[in-house]
């Protein structure tokens, strides 16, 4: 006799193997085709272009020899705010690479395309508006900013001119060969970081890529929630150990308004600050040159703030650095480029220079002068042509920040009222910024 | 107007061959030349009472094979035809046909009464025969007519009570038919074969009785007579009123209630003295009523309070005087039972009972059936010691595993000694039961099971002495291993506690396997499959050297096959099966071992061998493609990579096979899947074939015939296709878009209420999606422009789906990655389709509320590229 159709007799094996071998083929081809097009999707958006902020024009800057002073490297941080400019050269083949195809590159070639991935602040000139809406505010870490690649088990940090500072196993996603063992070859992640010597941590400032999936496209107030929520659950901020060569750790990122300020400003924090980072809530992360990140910072909260010579010392006249055009005009790395005044046609022809050329200035006595907030005239006075290890002239906001700190600085307590004025005048008339 | 075609219905009968394909020959020609006569020279042969009854049968059959058939497909083009015939010819075939309800040849009424159904399920939805159920009820009042008329109408209303659902009659229609069926099991005068068919008919109509069973009054007199004809003296018509309370049971639970005692009683009467087939009825009365409380209480449990049907808690307030009832059956096995596991019978069907009624109420029953086990399971009589081991292994699934675990610690050692029993019945059960004990109680991932470091030793010493035992003893005793392996998968440092005797107990799995003492080849197929669970489930790095050395083992057992004689077709289909089984577990081994860098060597040293021996396992089948072959090689093709180019020349042909296999829609199924396997694998050298690939999957999809199931993966197919050969795909856009729009037009209009149905629209959904993923990544460095056309369709599907506020949210997942590819891909190009549609925020913000990780990431990502097109 038969059971009912719906009732399956008790004691029949209940295995039915092949259609579990089915299944879990299903289950498996399911995960690649996932895996796959996760993989098409994470290299369509960390595909970072070597011809979009392609190198200025001049000679081939030579790659700079990892600087072993911190005070060095820390100038050096300041001076070079490359990218973005010096409108497009066609030299460098348009090289398309995502950064799994790029932590293949070696030597060169890898510095080269590491050198231009990084997100560059701008110095802050005068306050922006909106600053406790729309701002975030943190203590900057001193050290050497680096950018942080883990994948394919090994972790690797370069520098801003993209020479390797560190090759070790970490705790991040893909960043050492015992974890993950299971988990897919496509996990890796990005970090822009501080290097900070003193307690051998990497500070992280930004998060660009988290287990293969790109963050370039979203919100700083995202990427900032994403960077908290991540890296203390991947293990990344426990100590050292045998597979987690270098603790990680965040660094405590306020809402601009005054008590976030405050607390960027005079918090305790572990490290050792270097001024003050702020992002615009809204902005992408994109590499080069950005008035939607700043930096700031007074003698208070860095050591660094004017800027010193190759020896570490201060010189009496502001150096800036140039870039030479055709027309013998000079101007700043900045797109599009602000014109400081031109050399005269007896310097060129007496010193061989030519179009592209980066020169050395000091700011004369003269000083700068400006009408309706634009700069109308530099005292300029020709020093040289500059460091062969330059790659791009001086940024118009990095000149006008120095200028300042010299003359007429930029002020906490300046910070401090915009923040209060802004908040009462929001309150008065919300609808301000429309009518702008 | 209708043929006479007696002769040839005779004919097509004849024991002569040539005059039997010539006569069917004749009926085919007739039925394709001229339909409607066709079928009206049917009825009126089947209606004529002076035609033999040979002639009258056949016409009868092909009448039914005429408007209905198995196959869906099939099924659809008939009913087609018969409504494109013409309203006066049906009118004639219908009216023969219910004339022939009248016959006094039961054949023929019989047949009648099947066809009328037939077309009843075809027109009455559609209200093109209102007038049937008026001149059926207008038999049972005719008082010069026949009894076997009233049987015949009877017959004919479940029938159609059967193929039609309670939507088609209106109220007064249900109540009328009703009433007559009741009359028909009530009335005294009628014969017994009247009242059979009343009580079956009744069976079939009790789904149209809802209103009636909502009024009290009408309700108890239903019950009254349905529990009176379960007293009948005629053995067929108290099994069928029995089954009409079983379907009482499932339909109006909730309104059992006030009848209960009554029925307890009744039920309990059954069981205890009724012939077995009454009995087994009212014991599945029983079960039928566990399964409402299961399913109140899982319901229950996840849809919290407010479920509409109230629990009435029936099995826990008959528990006391239930479980002895179903104990009681326990004792009655047969001398033979057991030997096949269809065995149906008392014992059986109460040990089903039994155990969902543990799955019911849980702790309370192990108090009621313990003492059972402990009284019985040392007594002399075999029974005794079955019916314990028996009760024992039917109350695992359901009581805690604190309740269980204390009984099944003390009684373990002796379920193993009884592995020693000297009855094979007892062993047999003892063996199952240990299968539940690991199946049910042994999960170290989950935290609990009853086997340590101090009895695994002598469990696994007892199992693999046992899997010597008679044939039905070993396979059951492999299903104990297949339980006691899974059990350890993903168990962390427990799973270590096996792998010290994995290399015996593969040893003696494989000699199983290769046991010849038993009449069919269960044991070896269990045999292999429990290979299987213990390869899947073993600890990869303390395994890795066994299941090396297992493989080649597999694979001259494989060769070995090739050798085999073959001289019937019994014989090839043996090759077959043993093929699979070793096909099995080689791509089991595959799978396991490419998945780690450090045993991935083992497969790809391999490699060449293994892909000869399943082109030498095709090579055996000319008809069709080997499933087991094919699944395996897509793990093989997985594991080898770029490297399975080599195997393409030889294996393409076998590709192409397995996709046209529409009758065994399994194989292509699993074709489809390797063809995605073999895309990742090859990437862009898959170019050369893909031509003959989609125009196979085109037709695939075209196919009215290839099972529905196979469609969805053939979209998600599309999809890695185009991911593999990027904008290479381009030549394929004008054909495969349009069927993935097509397919996306059928999800818009797919019925919501059917549960099987959204299924399927879930996965289709998802497979589009995925086809789109592909497709729009692979165009994304080149070409994108191809797919702009296709933008705007697609958004709308995925509003569309986004909107079915009951969506899957695999689908959702599959949705929001499917709108960041298209941002992706299109980029500014399609800023203005991305303006101004809210739902894509309502979208992106249930998935990153989602507490999916990957949904989130994924949302994540959505947006950023969506906001990427937005500031462009």
């Amino acid at each position: 006799m038969a059971p009912p159709d719906h009732r399956r007799p008790f004691k029949r094996p209940t295995i039915s193997d092949q259609q579990r071998r089915r299944e879990l083929s299903l289950l498996r081809q399911a995960q690649h085709r996932l895996d796959a097009q996760h993989r098409a999707r994470c290299l369509a958006s960390t595909v970072l272009s070597l011809e979009a902020p392609g190198p200025g024009p001049g000679p081939e800057p030579e790659p700079e020899p990892v600087p072993e002073l911190e005070l060095e490297l820390a100038a050096e941080s300041e001076h070079h705010v490359e990218g973005g400019g010096g409108g497009g050269d066609s030299r460098s083949p348009s090289k398309e690479f995502d950064v799994r195809q790029a932590s293949k590159l070696r030597g060169a070639e890898a510095r080269k395309w590491f050198a231009r991935q990084l997100m560059l602040p701008e110095w802050m000139i005068d306050v922006p508006d909106r600053l406790p809406q729309d701002w975030y505010v943190s203590a900057r870490p001193a050290g050497k900013r680096c950018f942080v690649v883990s994948a394919d088990g090994i972790t690797v940090s370069r520098l801003r001119n993209g020479s390797v500072l560190h090759r070790f196993p970490s705790a991040l996603p893909g960043g050492s060969r015992t974890r993950d063992v299971s988990g897919s070859a496509q996990s890796y992640s990005i970090l822009d970081c501080i290097f900070h010597e003193l307690d051998q941590t990497y500070y992280v400032i930004d998060m660009l890529c988290w287990r293969g999936y790109s963050l370039y496209d979203c919100t700083a107030e995202f990427r900032f929630f994403w960077l908290n929520s991540k890296l203390v659950e991947s293990g990344a901020c426990d100590p050292p150990s045998q597979n987690h060569r270098y603790r990680f750790s965040a660094v405590p990122v306020y809402n601009c308004d005054e008590n976030g300020l405050h607390a960027a400003y005079t918090g305790a924090v572990t490290y050792i600050k270097d001024g003050l980072l702020f992002y615009n809530k809204q902005a992408h992360y994109q590499a080069g040159n950005t008035p939607l990140a700043l930096v700031w910072k007074d003698e208070k909260c860095s050591q660094y703030v004017i800027d010193t010579d190759s020896n570490g010392n201060v010189p009496r006249l502001q150096q800036v650095v140039l870039e030479l055009q055709d027309d013998f005009k000079l101007i700043t790395s900045d797109d599009p480029p602000v014109v400081f005044g031109s050399l005269d046609n007896d310097i060129v022809q007496k010193s061989g220079l030519r179009s592209g050329y980066l020169l050395k200035f000091a700011i004369s006595d003269g000083g700068l002068s400006f009408v309706d907030g634009r700069l109308d005239r530099a005292d300029l006075q020709y020093l040289g042509k500059s460091n062969r290890a330059r790659a791009f002239a001086d940024s118009y906001s990095k000149v006008i920040f120095q200028y300042s700190v010299r003359h007429s600085p930029l002020r906490i307590d300046d910070l401090l009222a915009a923040i209060s004025s802004r908040d009462d005048r929001e309150n008065e008339h919300p609808d301000v910024e429309m009518v702008d | 107007m209708a043929m006479e075609i007696t002769q040839i219905l005779l004919s097509a009968q004849s024991a002569d061959a040539r005059v039997r394909t010539e006569a069917e020959t004749s009926l085919k020609q007739f039925q394709e030349q001229n339909l409607p006569v066709f079928l009206l020279s049917l009825s009126f042969e089947l209606s004529n009472n002076e035609k033999p009854t040979e002639s009258r049968r056949l016409a009868g059959i092909i009448l039914k094979n005429s408007l209905d058939a198995k196959d869906a497909s099939r099924k659809n083009i008939l009913v087609q035809q018969w409504i494109g015939i013409e309203i006066a010819m049906k009118s004639q075939i219908k009216e023969l046909l219910l004339r022939t309800l009248a016959s006094s040849a039961q054949e023929a009424w019989h047949t009648s009464a099947q066809v009328i159904a037939k077309i009843a399920s075809i027109e009455i939805p559609q209200k093109q025969w209102p007038e049937l159920i008026a001149t059926l009820l207008n038999n049972m009042t005719q008082r010069d007519q026949p009894s076997s008329l009233k049987q015949a109408t009877l017959e004919t209303l479940g029938f159609v009570c059967e193929e039609i659902s309670d939507q088609d009659l209106v109220q007064d229609e249900v109540n009328t038919v009703l009433t007559a069926v009741v009359q028909g099991m009530s009335l005294a005068e009628h014969s017994p074969e009247v009242r059979l068919a009343a009580t079956r008919a009744l069976c079939n109509a009790l789904g149209f009785a809802h209103s009636n069973f909502e009024n009290e009054m009408e309700r108890n007199y239903i019950m009254k007579v349905v529990c009176e004809t379960a007293l009948s003296k005629e053995v067929d018509i108290r099994k069928a009123a029995f089954e009409c309370l079983v379907s009482i049971a499932s339909t109006y639970y909730e309104v059992l209630e006030p009848y209960m005692q009554t029925l307890f009683e009744l039920t309990s009467n059954a069981v205890k003295g009724d012939v077995e087939e009454v009995a087994l009825q009212a014991v599945e009365f029983w079960s039928s009523i566990c399964d409402e409380e299961i399913e109140l209480q899982e319901f229950e449990s996840s849809e919290s309070a407010d479920s509409g049907s109230p629990h009435s808690r029936f099995i826990e307030k008959a528990l006391p005087a239930l479980v002895p009832m179903l104990l009681e059956t326990l004792l009655k096995q047969e001398e033979d039972q057991d030997q096949d596991d269809s065995t149906w019978n008392i014992s059986m069907a109460g040990g089903t009972c039994l155990g969902l009624v543990s799955r019911t109420v849980g702790d309370p029953i192990v108090p009621l059936v313990m003492p059972f086990v402990e009284d019985n399971i040392r007594k002399p009589d075999w029974h005794s010691r079955e019916a314990a081991t028996y009760a024992l292994g039917s109350i695992l699934d359901g009581p805690t595993f604190e309740k269980l675990s204390p009984l099944v610690n003390a009684g373990l050692d002796f379920l193993l000694n009884l592995m020693k029993d000297e009855n094979n019945h007892v062993r047999d059960t003892t063996a199952w039961t240990l299968t539940r004990v690991f199946e049910l109680l042994h999960s170290p991932a989950n935290g609990f099971s009853v086997l340590s470091p101090e009895n695994l030793p002598r469990v696994v010493k007892v199992l693999l002495e046992s899997i010597q035992d008679v044939p039905n003893v070993a396979e059951k005793v492999c299903g104990a291993i297949y339980y006691l392996a899974q059990g350890f998968e993903d168990a962390g440092t427990s799973a270590s506690l096996l792998s010290p005797y994995l290399p015996d107990i593969m040893t003696y799995l494989v000699v199983a396997a290769d046991r010849t003492d038993s009449g069919d080849s269960k044991l070896r197929t269990s045999a292999y499959e429990t290979i299987n669970e213990v390869v899947r489930c073993a600890n990869i790095a303390e395994a890795s050297q066994i299941i090396a050395q297992l493989l080649p083992a597999i694979m001259n057992k494989l060769a070995q096959t090739f050798e085999l004689q073959i001289v019937s077709l019994d014989d090839r289909e043996k090759q077959s099966d043993l093929q699979a089984s070793l096909c099995g577990v080689l791509q089991v081994i595959i799978q396991k071992l490419s998945n780690t860098d450090e045993t991935k060597p083992i497969i790809l040293q391999y490699a060449d061998q293994i892909m000869l021996l399943f082109l030498r396992v095709f090579a055996c089948h000319s008809s069709t493609v080997h499933e087991e072959a094919m699944l395996a090689i897509g793990a093989l093709a997985y594991a080898t990579g770029a490297d399975f180019l080599k195997y393409m020349p030889e294996f393409y042909k076998y590709l192409e096979m397995g996709l046209q296999n529409f009758e065994e829609y399994q194989v292509c199924a699993v074709t489809v899947g390797v063809v995605g396997d073999i895309c990742r694998a090859l990437d862009g050298k898959v170019l050369p074939f893909c031509d003959g690939i989609m125009e196979l999957l085109l037709n695939d999809l075209r196919s009215e015939v290839l099972h529905r199931s196979v469609k969805p993966p053939i979209f998600s197919c599309f999809g890695d296709v185009a991911l593999a050969v990027g904008d290479r795909f381009e030549k394929y856009v004008s054909y495969a878009l349009p069927m993935m729009q097509g397919a996306a037009e059928i999800c818009a209009q797919m019925d919501t209420d059917d549960e099987e149905l959204m299924e399927y629209g879930y996965q289709l959904k998802r497979s589009i999606f995925e086809a789109y993923s592909g497709i729009l990544q692979g165009f994304k460095d080149s070409k994108s422009e191809v797919m702009l056309p296709y933008a705007s369709h697609l958004m709308q599907f995925i509003e569309l789906v986004f909107k079915d506020r009951q969506r899957d949210e695999s689908v959702t997942k599959a949705a929001v990655a499917v709108t960041g590819d298209l941002a992706d891909a299109l980029g500014p190009n399609i800023k203005l389709l991305f303006k101004d549609r809210a739902f894509l925020n309502d979208l992106l913000g249930e998935c990153l509320q989602s507490d999916d990780e990957q949904l989130k990431e994924t949302a994540t990502w959505t947006q950023g590229m969506i906001g990427r097109v937005m500031v462009s």
